[in-house]
């Protein structure tokens, strides 16, 4: 379904994949995290081919756009999931990994609510907890499918400030999927634009606003 | 057996149902009179009929050695079938519900198809299969293997009997869950394996088992595939069922009910069991969605 796929994101970027939806913005995201393979292409991590790298082994942080958490474990042991399924000899102690736990939940503005169910918690406290989670196995890269797409208008604006503010702090090379090209364009230093399975023009959003590439673009935008 | 549930659903004061008074206490009436009749009371004459002459002559019959190797031969049975069943209907479950493949549907109708043929249908299947005249016979006698009127034919007619009780759990809890934390938890480094064990499996352990008392419990009462297969042996292949028909064939009702109440017992039990998990279960799954 993918065709011409070919972009470069440099370490620390905020990168945007936009489009309509079926366009292949979410398969691309899979293909980088490793849930889904390509059959032809090369996708580098760096120097690393990540092709040859299986899903535990990219150590991606991916934020799903149903969040995905954990239903039958508290936020504490969703957040920590990722050091405790580590094997023993690269397993921090418990110490650290409490430790590492409030951190977080810290940094998310989670406090207190370490010891809830996914279910007792909002809409947004949820998405924050999804990404404290995937931040915690410190990922080479984050990777956020429609990571406003399940909430409503105010939240969403909110934490689109607060997620900037986030990848400002940390300095992870993020890429998010998104259909909404106002999110796209606030957000990302560079917004990549997908239409059927291509990459119709990648750019910053002033460049992508100011001179699009194609007339899908142009529409896409208006 | 939820029926049991029907007459407390309608009590309910919260069901504000529009139905007249009259409608609604001819409904209980109808409800309450048919698990009386069907139900309650064929599982006290069972009891009844078994004290009938005393707890002497019940020890007595539960005692004989026939009865009891029938009763060791049944949890026999179930030992060896319900863990098969348990990781066949996990393992269909996982598939049909995890990944898309060429010739599920035909899957899911085959899990089924015990549910449609008869029993006794399904015991024939292992008699031609591994009958002297079967088409494995002769290879099963030529490696000293009784699998006809022995424990392997009655734990493989069983098998074929009870596969579709846990799949059919699981299947439907599972779809619904889909395999997004599990994806969570492999992109967060688990293995496939490490995914199964601290996700899947705490998110449908409750189905399962259920689905395992319900297969064990037709495990244990199994008659028709059994009675096929079995050859009834006196005390060597006559399971808990099949001994209560002898029995009872002989006029010894005391035996017979005796034997038979073992079974009715272990229904309570299940049912008694089953609502205790459902409890926890409805009790856990409120606890956490509070709020």
């Amino acid at each position: 379904m993918l065709t011409a796929i070919d972009l470069t994101i440099a370490p620390g970027e905020l990168v945007a994949l936009l489009g309509p939806s079926g366009c292949g913005k979410t398969t691309l995201l899979r293909i980088i995290a490793g849930l889904e393979t390509a059959d032809a292409g090369v996708l580098r991590f760096g120097a690393d081919d990540a092709t040859r790298l299986t899903v535990q082994e990219r150590r991606v942080g991916f934020v799903f756009q149903s969040y995905a958490l954990f239903r039958h474990m508290t936020v504490a042991a969703n957040i920590a999931y990722g050091l405790t399924v580590r094997p023993r000899r690269r397993r921090p102690t418990r110490v650290e990994i409490k430790r590492r736990v409030d951190e977080l939940l810290d940094m998310m503005q989670l406090p207190g609510l370490g010891a809830r169910y996914p279910a007792q918690l909002s809409g947004g406290q949820r998405q924050r907890v999804a990404l404290a989670r995937a931040m915690a196995i410190e990922p080479r890269v984050l990777l956020l499918d429609e990571p406003f797409g399940a909430l409503d208008a105010k939240v969403r604006k909110e934490l689109r400030h607060w997620l900037r503010a986030i990848h400002e702090r940390t300095g992870l090379t993020t890429v998010f999927v998104t259909h909404d090209q106002a999110e796209a364009m606030e957000l990302a230093d560079r917004v990549a634009v997908l239409n059927a399975g291509r990459i119709e023009q990648v750019g910053t959003p002033r460049e992508i606003s100011e001179r699009p590439a194609t007339p899908f673009v142009r529409e896409f935008l208006a | 057996m939820s029926d049991a549930g029907v007459p407390t659903v309608l009590l309910s004061p919260r069901d504000v149902a529009s139905e007249s008074a009259g409608a609604r206490a001819a409904l209980i009436a109808v409800a309450l009179g048919f698990l009386t009749l069907f139900l309650v009371l064929p599982l006290a004459i069972v009891f009844s009929e078994a004290f009938s002459r005393g707890v002497a002559a019940y020890l007595t019959a539960l005692l004989d050695s026939d009865a009891r190797t029938a009763i060791a031969l049944t949890l026999t049975v179930a030992a060896i079938v319900v863990p098969l069943n348990a990781t066949f209907g996990v393992a269909a479950a996982w598939a049909i519900a995890k990944f898309d493949f060429v010739g599920k549907n035909l899957l899911i109708t085959l899990i089924d198809l015990p549910l449609s043929v008869s029993p006794v249908v399904a015991g024939l299947v292992f008699v031609l299969a591994f009958g002297a005249q079967g088409v494995l016979g002769p290879w099963a006698a030529a490696h000293g293997l009784h699998v006809i009127f022995a424990l392997p034919g009655i734990a493989m007619a069983t098998v074929f009997v009870t596969f579709p009780f846990v799949a059919r759990e699981l299947i439907p809890l599972m779809q619904q869950l889909g395999s997004a934390e599990e994806e969570a938890a492999l992109t967060l480094g688990a293995t496939g394996w490490k995914a199964f064990v601290t996700v899947t499996l705490p998110n449908v352990k409750w189905a399962l088992l259920y689905g395992v008392l319900l297969c064990n419990a037709r495990a244990m009462g199994e008659f028709g595939a059994v009675s096929v297969v079995s050859g009834h042996i006196r005390g060597l292949t006559n399971t808990i069922p099949l001994q209560v028909e002898i029995l009872y064939n002989e006029y010894d009702i005391v035996a017979a009910f005796t034997l038979a109440s073992l079974l009715a017992l272990l229904a309570l039990v299940t049912l008694a069991f089953k609502t205790y998990l459902e409890w926890r279960f409805v009790g856990a799954a409120r606890r956490r969605g509070a709020g």
